[in-house]
């Protein structure tokens, strides 16, 4: 049986050999539709990996393609520049456009982003229809078509490999982006920026050069529109064309490469047959048109919401067998480790930490240190300020007061994503992994920080080498967990247990100092919880050191060498297991004094954060 | 600029401010309780505006096929989902009230077009006609993924109004129409300054009408219901409030509003079957302000998104709608640097 891999090729190359057969086949009218789906399949494929893959919905693509439309048609009929020089600028202009435009939207959280992504639209379309230079309303006519080799691309077939060669060419560095280091942290963006910071990657840059790619891909669509049409007027480039752009990528499946190319052309040839039977029924067909489309969208989004490509991606799940790992075997040279802690050297110092939430002290004065080698647990009962120390220590939320030493540095009010960078990595309570990612890909996210490959290298494919040593350590820590047999199969297929140890082999994978592990135990069953522990005690042996914070006692008291515990916000004890669990203050407050005459016994719920 | 100019522009500027303040308590309404941005908000006004023309033309709205059309499809909703869920009993409840109740302001108003009767009337049943437009669209395209991320919501929001412009187009056609102005006369302040009376009657509506949504939404329980879905829709469905009825009041007092801003509108400004489109857009800016909850914010900034419009129309008429959109990037910053946003996350609608 074929394996997914090969027929996702054999569907590429079977697609691009009908595409360069069809000028032979078709007509003029043919050859043109086919221009247009070319141009329009550029800007999708922007659209694709920004918001299907990086969850950043924009409703102004279509002003990137517009900038760069007018910049190169204004050059080449005001001043008579080559096309070729017109594109350079077009390119620079829109990045330009994007990186100021991003720079200023792209920290927007919930549904302001796209909100934003209305008001530029709207504002650079309405900018195109009034300025006098680029002829207002009625726009630049006679933009010359591109030369090339001699020849000059004015006739529709001329100008279609040249589209088509260059769709090829972006779907292709997409493609490369997406297997790859920044194609990694791209597909977690939607995870959050706490996930991105928790391996050393910055969201707010991720998302900007994702934002500058995909209007640079819009830029380049532009310039093949203005040169290939001959013609720029303001309305191509407005509001309602950028959602006719997302209703291509919709339609086509937002979250695939290729639902950008069946998109684009589905949409497009739509709206042709619409043109076409329209008239037969009505003879108000123009009126009809707009109806027609907007209907068959919305029944569109009520059925299928993954679109076309979605419905063939579950069809391919189901009958074809997942691709087996392509690379060749033998191992590359192991990335880079950072120079292991002797035993017993101070590692965390935790001194007179505070946080206040307004009035509520949730973290109060809080002292305790770590040393290389050892696993700390910090427990407490429900509501004993545990998880806000967590964040503390982590750098997830600031301190109100007080300080956190981490190898001889000072990391309070130090960023997360610098603190993970600096060797401290952490897990989540509630897990925090990529569901559409495979478990190898999960572990290779933590290697980020480790890493340096950017999005130019990765999309020229220059990343081969560190790549295979990212996949290689991701691998090992794989097995280090023992699902090394199951690298291959989507993080969210895995029950809980087992995806809490893959958010370990993810914390492993940036080779930290120090391990924070966030209530590894919770909601797991007895057995999973044996085997956590018996990893840990593993790891311990290894050099990692751990601190854990948890609810479970059981669980603790048989792991760790020491224990600080917290009730309301304050250190309770610090000391030995053993001489915790006899100590009558913890046992006050996890069973309530007999003093206070109110025995309450701490819930077993785990709690919210 | 002299003073008489700021001052003609600054009233000038209230009464489209008015105008944007009723739009942009809609548009928060409908958000806060379905998470929708409704973005067919304003093609509902603008058809009411046509619907009043059309009595002033002694012709039968063409509203009136548009609310039969949709009273159609939404019955064939309810009743296909009622049927599917085996509920046969209710089905015929659902006739009569998506069916039926919708057709009734239609045969009002086939009952008094063309007759003479008080201007008043019309306008009355210029807005009662598009009543029922939002409910029966919102009931087909929207209470069907009532569920899905705000995203969806939005891009289905768009698509609506799309869908709506272009029913308007075949509906009303291309002609644009200016109604009789509601309130004649004018006023004259202290100064020497005229002010007439449709901007007073746009000031006073939005006092007005914004007066008894306060006081319907502290007052009523429906009200307290549709403030407790906007809060937690969870929570609220636990105390047994039903999201769909509450929902569905909600379209319904959004859909009046768009009427009468409809008829507010339609004697100082041409309007065209898809002029809506921007005053719901400025409403928008207004109801981004106020973060798409707060409706004292809106009030506010609806006002200064009038001002602004009636200031940058007079440095440049071509770019005051550019001026307005502007606005709203730096006014998002700063609502975006006010929220906390819970970290989200959110999955993939993969398949």
């Amino acid at each position: 049986m074929p394996s997914r891999w090969s027929v996702q090729r054999w569907g590429v190359l079977a697609v691009a050999a009908a595409l360069a057969i069809a000028p032979a086949l078709l007509g003029k009218f043919g050859v043109s539709l086919l221009n247009d789906v070319g141009i329009s399949a550029l800007v999708v494929l922007g659209l694709v990996m920004l918001t299907g893959v990086g969850g950043a919905t924009s409703f102004g693509q279509a002003a990137f393609v517009g900038i760069a439309a007018y910049t190169s048609a204004w050059l080449s009929t005001a001043h008579g520049w080559s096309p070729w020089l017109g594109l350079v600028l077009a390119l620079a202009l829109t990045a330009t456009a994007a990186l100021i435009i991003g720079a200023l939207t792209l920290r927007l959280g919930g549904h302001f982003l796209p909100l934003s992504t209305i008001a530029w639209g709207l504002s650079i379309a309405l900018v195109f229809g009034n300025i006098e230079a680029l002829g207002s309303h009625t726009g630049i006519s006679n933009v010359p078509p591109i030369p090339l080799f001699g020849a000059t691309l004015a006739d529709p077939r001329a100008v279609y490999y040249l589209i088509w060669a260059l769709v090829g060419v972006a779907a292709l560095f997409c493609h490369n982006v997406l297997a790859s280091r920044p194609g990694r942290a791209i597909r977690s963006l939607r995870g959050g920026a706490i996930l991105l910071s928790s391996v050393g990657a910055d969201a707010y840059r991720v998302r900007l050069s994702l934002f500058v790619l995909a209007a640079l891909l819009a830029g380049l669509a532009g310039w093949l529109y203005a040169h290939a049409n001959r013609f720029v007027s303001p309305s191509p480039f407005d509001v309602r064309a950028s959602i006719e752009y997302l209703l291509m990528a919709v339609a086509g499946g937002i979250a695939h490469l290729g639902g950008a190319l069946v998109g684009a052309a589905v949409v497009l040839v739509m709206k042709n047959v619409v043109q076409d039977v329209l008239p037969l029924v009505t003879t108000r067909g123009g009126q009809f048109e707009a109806v027609a489309f907007a209907l068959l969208f919305i029944v569109l989004l009520h059925r299928a919401r993954g679109g076309v490509m979605g419905l063939v991606a579950r069809w391919m799940r189901q009958r074809v067998p997942e691709r087996a790992a392509l690379w060749p075997a033998g191992a590359p040279a192991p990335l880079a480790r950072r120079d292991a802690l002797p035993r017993g050297q101070p590692l965390l110092a935790v001194q007179r930490a505070v946080k206040r939430f307004g009035g509520l002290v949730a973290v109060n004065d809080v002292s305790f240190e770590m040393r290389s080698g050892e696993i700390v647990g910090l427990i407490g009962p429900n509501g004993a300020g545990k998880s806000t120390m967590f964040d503390l220590i982590t750098g997830t939320a600031p301190m109100s007061s007080g300080r956190v030493e981490f190898l001889g540095h000072d990391i309070s009010g130090v960023a997360q994503r610098r603190v993970a960078l600096r060797g401290m990595a952490r897990t989540f309570q509630h897990v925090k992994l990529r569901p559409q990612m495979s478990l190898l890909d999960n572990v290779a996210l933590g290697a980020h920080g480790r890493t340096h490959t950017g999005l130019l290298a990765a999309g020229l494919r220059l990343d081969r080498r560190e790549e295979a040593q990212i996949r290689h350590e991701a691998q090992r820590q794989l097995a280090r967990i023992g699902l090394a047999e199951r690298a291959h199969e989507l993080a969210g297929s895995l029950p809980l247990g087992l995806q809490r140890l893959l958010e370990i082999a993810r914390a492993l994978a940036s080779d930290p100092v120090l391990l924070v592990l966030d209530e590894p135990a919770a909601g797991l069953r007895r057995q999973e919880k044996q085997a956590l522990a018996e990893l840990l005690r593993k790891l311990r042996g290894e050099g990692v050191t751990i601190l854990i914070v948890e609810h479970d006692m059981d669980f603790v008291m048989k792991l760790v060498d020491r224990l600080v515990v917290m009730n309301f916000g304050s250190k309770l004890v610090e000391g030995e297991p053993a001489a915790v669990r006899a100590d009558p203050a913890v046992q006050a407050a996890y069973l309530g004094s007999v003093a206070a005459g109110v025995p309450v016994a701490a819930p077993a719920v785990s709690e919210a954060r | 600029m002299t003073w008489d100019v700021a001052l003609i522009l600054g009233v000038d500027g209230l009464a489209n401010g008015a105008v944007y303040l009723l739009a942009g308590l809609g548009l928060v309404l409908i958000f806060s309780v379905t998470r929708v941005v409704f973005v067919p908000f304003g093609d509902v006004a603008a058809f009411a505006a046509l619907s009043l023309a059309a009595f002033e033309g002694k012709r039968l709205p063409p509203t009136v096929g548009l609310v039969v059309m949709l009273a159609l499809l939404a019955t064939l909703t309810e009743v296909t989902a009622l049927l599917r869920r085996g509920e046969r009993t209710r089905v015929a409840r659902a006739l009569l009230g998506w069916g039926a109740l919708p057709l009734l302001p239609c045969a009002l108003a086939w009952a008094a077009s063309g007759q003479a009767l008080p201007h008043a009337l019309f306008v009355a049943l210029a807005v009662l006609l598009v009543v029922p437009i939002t409910p029966l669209v919102a009931r087909v395209a929207l209470q069907p993924i009532a569920d899905a991320s705000v995203l969806v919501l939005l891009i289905v929001s768009l698509a609506l109004h799309f869908l709506l412009s272009g029913l308007g187009l075949l509906f009303f056609g291309p002609e644009g129409f200016r109604t009789a102005p509601l309130a004649g006369g004018s006023l004259m302040l202290p100064g020497g300054f005229p002010l007439s009376g449709q901007v007073m009657l746009m000031l006073a509506a939005a006092v007005v009408l914004s007066g008894l949504f306060f006081l319907a939404f502290e007052r009523t329980v429906a009200g307290k219901a549709l403030r407790a879905t906007a809060v937690n829709r969870v929570g609220a469905r636990l105390v047994g409030i039903r999201p769909a009825r509450t929902a569905l009041l909600a379209y319904t007092c959004a859909s009046l509003l768009a009427g009468l801003i409809g008829v507010l509108v339609a004697p100082v400004t041409t309007m065209y079957y898809d002029s809506g489109f921007l005053i719901g857009l400025k409403a928008f800016v207004a109801a981004i302000i106020g973060g798409l909850v707060s409706y004292p914010l809106t009030a506010l900034g609806a006002l200064a998104v009038g001002v602004v419009e009636s200031f940058g129309s007079f440095w440049s008429g071509a770019l005051k709608d550019v001026i307005v959109f502007s606005l709203l990037i730096p006014v998002l910053l700063v609502r975006s640097a006010l929220t906390r946003h819970a970290e989200e996350e959110q999955e993939e609608s993969d398949a």
